[in-house]
C-alpha cells in the first residue's frame, strides 16, 4: 500500500494497518492511516475485517482467494474503441482509479472542492464508509481478442462454453469484451467501484449487462460455515480455501508452462466462469424436505451429506440418490474436477408474473476452462436432478490476468506488452 | 423537455443585473447627462461615448423612415434594456442602471439584424471582472444563433399551425417535426425562461397538476393517435404560435455566459440520453431522431463557438470532443431516410439493439462534455 498520491483528497480508510486484519500492510498504510485520521476522519479501533482495506498489487489480482465478501456488483462490458492506444490509456486510468478505490480513497480529485462548474471526479456516494475490502478484478472474454490484433493472444484455456442441455440464455445477460467483478461487504462500495469505472470507460467501452449479488454462496475461508443459498442449503462444502496454496497452484492459478509459451501473459492468471442461474422459487417452496434434500444429497439442517453428521464430512457419495446434485458435482466423481466458487446470491424483484426473479450468480475460478468447468456443467446439465428447479440464463467466461505488481503496473500490461 | 434544472438563467429586471455597490448609488444622471440617439435608416448618433455608472439615460429620436429598436448591450450582446418600436419620426426616453464597463448602443430600423452600433463606455468604482474577449464574442455568435434559431421557427410553426387548422392532417404531420427543430437546437435558453417550456413542450406524463395540456406533443397526439382535428386542437395551434412568438422576443435577453453554454451544451445531450433515446418525446410521432438531431446539432454549435479557448486549456478534450461528436454524427446519417433536414426513419422501426448502440454513443460524448465548462473557466 504505497498509494500516496492525491495528498489532499480525503480517505475513507478510517483506519488500516494497526490492529491487524491479518492483511500485508506497508508502513506507508500506517502513515496513511495517521494522516487520515488528522484529517478528522471518524477512527475506530480496527480490527472489524469488514472495514479493512485488501492489498491491491500482487502476483494474483484480488478477488479471487481473497475471503469472500458479503457483496458484489458485477459488470460485463463491451468495447467500443478500436485505438488501442486509447484502450490501453482507459486500462491504466482504471487501475489507477481501482487503486484508490480498494484504499478507500474517491477518484481522481475526488467528490467535492472542485470547479464549482464542472461536475466532481467521484461521484461520492461511498464518501465516509470504510474501504469494506473492497477488490476490483478484471478479465478479459472470447470477443476481446478479436480486437487490437490480439487473436493470437487468446489462451485455448479460454474455451467458448458450449450450449449445455436445459440452457435459455438471454442474449442481453450474456457474453462481453471484459469484466469487472467487485466484491466488497458494503454493496454501496462495490456499486460505487463499478459506477465510477463505467463513467471513467464511456466512448471506449459500454457495459453490456451487470448483476447485483447479495449473499455470498460459498467461502474461500477453510474455518467458515459455508453459506446456504436461495433454496436454503449449502453447496459446495469442498471449495478451495484462500489459504490453500498447493491447490491453487493445481487448479487455479495458470501457470507458465500452460499454453506452451504462447500465453505466458496469463502466467499467475485464472479463467472465470460466470452464469446467472434462475431459481424456480417459488415450486421449490412447494416441494417436500424429504425431495428436497435428495436433491442436493445432503440434510438441510446441518449441510452435512447424506448418511454423515457434519457438513464438512466426507461424502459417501453411493449413498445418495444417482442424480443427486453432490453426487455429480464431486471432484471424486469427476476425476479430481475443483473448481474455486466465489457465487452469489441474487434477486431482481419480479418477473412480471410475480414469481421472485432470483437464484445464483455462479462465479467460478479455474486454471482451465475445458478441464474445469465444461465436464462438469456437461455432467450435471445432463443429469442432475437439481434442473427440474434452475435454469442458467446468462453465461459468459473470462481470462484473468495475473495481478497489478506494483504502481507503475496496470491491467492488462502483460496482454499488451511485446514480449507477453 | 424538462423544467427542473436550469443552467440558464433569465436575466428578469435589469435591477438584478445592479449588485455592486457602485450601482445603487442613484441618479447621478441629472437631465443634462442624458445621451442623445439619433436614429435613422442606417445611421445610429450618440452624443456621448462615456458616462459614469448609475442611471443612464437615452433620449432617442428616430429620424428614419422605419420603425426602429434601441439597445443597450453587454459585450456579449446580451440586452441591458431596450425599446422596440419606435416609430419613424417618434422620439423616446429609455432609462437603465448600468454598472462600470463597456457597452454597446444599437439601433436596428426595421427590428432586424445586428443594427448599427455604437461604443459606450460606463465609468465609476464598482470594478467589473475582467473578461475574456473570445468568451464575449462565442457568447454574442451564441446568443446570434438562438435568435436566428427563434427566427426560423416561428413561421415554420405558422405552417403547422395553419395545416391544424385548415383540419389538412397529412400536411400537419408533415410540418410537425420541421417546426421543432429550431427549438430542439437551443432549447436549454427556451427553457430558461420557465415559463414558455411547459406550454410548448410539455407531455401528457410532465403535466401539473391543474396544468392545461397544451403545445407541440398535444397536437402530436391529436395528429398521430386520435387521428383527428377537433375545434380546440386549432385553438391550440394558434396558442402555440403565440407562445413561440413570445419565446422569440425574449431570446435575447437570456441570461447566458461561457459556462452556461456549456453546460446547456451537456444538457442538450441529457435530454438525448433521457428523452429521445427511450422513444418518450414524441411517443405518437416516432420523430424522435429528428429532435435528437436538432439536440446534437445545437450542441456542436455551442462547443464549436466556444472551441478557441477550450482547445488551448484542455487539447486533449477538444479531440476527444471532436471525435465523439463526429462518431455520433455519423451513426445518425445511418438512420437517415431522405435528404430533408428532418428526415429521418420512424423511431419505433429503430431495434432494442440499435437504441443500446444509441445510447452508448450518447454517453460517449456526454461524459467530455460534462467537461467543457471546466475546460473554458480554467
Amino acid at each position: 500500500m504505497t498509494e500516496n498520491q492525491g495528498g489532499g483528497s480525503p480517505s475513507r480508510r478510517a483506519l488500516i494497518g494497526w490492529g491487524g486484519a491479518g492483511l500485508a500492510l506497508g508502513a506507508a498504510a500506517a502513515g496513511g492511516a495517521v494522516a487520515a485520521a488528522r484529517a478528522g476522519d471518524d477512527v475506530q479501533p480496527a480490527g472489524a475485517e469488514v472495514g479493512a482495506a485488501v492489498e491491491f498489487h500482487g502476483g494474483h489480482q484480488a478477488g479471487i482467494a481473497t475471503p469472500v465478501q458479503d457483496r458484489l456488483h458485477f459488470a460485463a462490458f463491451d468495447v467500443k474503441t478500436d485505438d488501442r492506444d486509447e484502450f490501453v490509456q482507459m486500462l491504466k486510468d482504471w487501475t489507477a482509479a481501482a487503486r484508490r478505490m480498494t484504499a478507500g480513497k474517491p477518484v481522481g480529485e475526488g467528490a467535492y472542492g472542485g470547479l464549482a462548474e464542472a461536475p466532481p471526479d467521484d461521484t461520492g456516494e461511498a464518501l465516509g464508509l470504510k474501504p469494506s475490502r473492497l477488490t476490483l478484478t478484471i478479465g478479459f472474454g472470447p470477443s476481446f481478442f478479436e480486437r487490437f490484433g490480439l487473436s493470437g493472444k487468446r489462451p485455448e484455456a479460454l474455451a467458448d462454453l458450449p450450449p449445455f442441455p436445459g440452457d435459455n440464455l438471454d442474449r442481453t445477460r450474456t457474453g462481453g469484451d471484459l469484466c469487472i467483478q467487485a466484491c466488497a461487504d458494503d454493496p454501496q462500495v462495490a456499486v460505487h467501484a463499478i459506477r465510477n469505472l463505467a463513467r471513467i470507460g464511456f466512448g471506449k467501452v459500454a457495459i453490456r449487462w451487470s448483476q447485483l449479488g447479495f449473499g455470498k454462496t460459498s467461502s474461500t475461508t477453510p474455518d467458515a460455515q459455508t453459506p446456504r443459498n436461495l433454496m436454503g442449503f449449502k453447496d459446495g462444502t469442498r471449495n478451495i480455501a484462500g489459504t490453500e496454496t498447493g491447490r491453487l497452484e493445481k487448479f487455479v492459478w495458470a501457470g507458465e508452462e500452460d499454453g506452451a509459451g504462447k500465453t505466458r501473459w496469463m502466467t499467475g492468471g485464472s479463467y472465470l466462469v460466470a452464469r446467472r442461474i434462475r431459481m424456480n422459487i417459488e415450486t421449490w417452496d412447494r416441494t417436500s424436505l424429504q425431495e428436497q434434500e435428495d436433491v442436493f444429497g445432503r440434510d438441510k439442517k446441518e449441510g452435512a451429506p447424506v448418511g454423515r453428521a457434519k457438513e464438512h464430512d466426507a461424502p459417501f457419495l453411493k449413498a445418495m440418490k444417482p442424480d443427486a446434485h453432490v453426487r455429480l458435482a464431486h471432484p471424486d466423481a469427476n476425476g479430481g474436477i475443483t473448481i474455486l466458487r466465489r457465487g452469489y446470491s441474487f434477486t431482481d424483484g419480479t418477473d412480471g408474473l410475480g414469481r421472485l426473479d432470483a437464484g445464483l450468480f455462479f462465479l467460478a475460478y479455474m486454471r482451465d476452462v475445458r478441464e474445469g468447468f465444461i465436464p462438469l456443467q456437461r455432467k450435471l446439465s445432463a443429469s442432475d436432478a437439481l434442473n427440474e428447479y434452475i435454469q442458467h440464463v446468462g453465461s459468459a467466461v473470462f481470462a484473468v490476468p495475473p495481478g497489478v505488481r506494483d504502481q507503475d503496473d496496470w491491467w492488462g500490461s502483460t496482454l499488451f506488452s511485446k514480449e507477453a | 423537455m424538462r423544467a427542473v434544472r436550469l443552467t440558464v438563467t433569465a436575466a428578469t429586471t435589469v435591477a438584478a443585473l445592479c449588485a455592486l455597490p457602485a450601482c445603487t448609488a442613484k441618479s447621478d444622471a441629472k437631465d443634462g447627462d442624458a445621451i442623445q440617439v439619433t436614429a435613422a435608416d442606417a445611421k445610429c448618433e450618440t452624443s456621448a461615448k462615456s458616462v459614469p455608472a448609475g442611471q443612464v439615460t437615452l433620449k432617442i429620436e428616430n429620424k428614419g423612415a422605419k420603425a426602429t429598436e434601441v439597445e443597450i448591450l453587454f459585450p456579449d450582446d446580451r440586452i441591458v434594456s431596450e425599446k422596440e418600436n419606435i416609430g419613424p419620426g417618434t422620439k423616446y426616453t429609455l432609462t437603465a442602471e448600468v454598472k462600470a464597463g463597456s457597452y454597446e448602443i444599437a439601433c436596428r430600423p426595421g427590428m432586424k439584424g445586428r443594427g448599427v452600433r455604437q461604443k459606450l463606455d460606463v465609468t465609476g468604482s464598482g470594478a467589473v471582472a475582467k473578461r475574456d474577449p473570445r468568451l464575449d464574442k462565442a457568447v454574442a455568435d451564441y446568443r446570434e444563433y438562438a435568435q436566428e434559431q427563434a427566427d426560423a421557427t416561428v413561421p415554420l410553426a405558422k405552417t403547422f399551425a395553419d395545416a391544424v387548422k385548415a383540419g389538412d392532417l397529412d400536411a400537419a404531420k408533415k410540418a410537425y417535426a420541421p417546426s421543432r427543430v429550431g427549438w430542439e437546437r437551443t432549447e436549454p435558453v427556451a427553457e430558461s425562461f420557465g415559463d414558455i417550456d411547459p406550454k410548448t413542450d410539455t407531455r401528457a406524463d410532465g403535466l401539473e397538476k391543474g396544468q392545461k395540456w397544451t403545445g407541440w406533443h398535444r397536437l402530436e397526439k391529436a395528429l398521430w393517435q386520435d387521428k383527428k382535428i377537433g375545434a380546440e386542437d386549432k385553438t391550440l395551434a394558434d396558442q402555440l404560435v403565440t407562445d413561440l412568438t413570445d419565446w422569440q422576443k425574449r431570446v435575447g435577453k437570456a441570461a447566458i455566459t461561457p459556462t452556461s453554454m456549456a453546460n446547456g451544451a451537456k444538457e442538450l445531450l441529457d435530454e438525448v440520453a433521457t428523452g429521445k433515446v427511450t422513444g418518450e418525446e414524441d411517443r405518437y410521432s416516432h420523430t424522435d431522431l429528428s429532435d435528437f438531431k436538432g439536440n446534437v446539432e445545437g450542441a456542436e454549435k455551442a462547443y464549436e463557438l466556444l472551441k478557441p479557448v477550450a482547445a488551448k486549456n484542455d487539447p486533449a478534450l477538444a479531440t476527444e470532443l471532436d471525435k465523439q461528436f463526429a462518431a455520433l454524427d455519423k451513426m445518425l446519417d445511418t438512420y437517415k431516410s431522405g435528404t430533408g433536414a428532418t428526415d429521418f426513419v420512424s423511431y419505433d422501426k429503430v431495434t432494442k439493439d440499435q437504441r443500446k448502440e444509441l445510447s452508448d454513443a450518447v454517453n460517449a460524448l456526454a461524459e467530455p462534455l460534462s467537461k467543457l465548462a471546466a475546460a473554458v473557466v480554467k
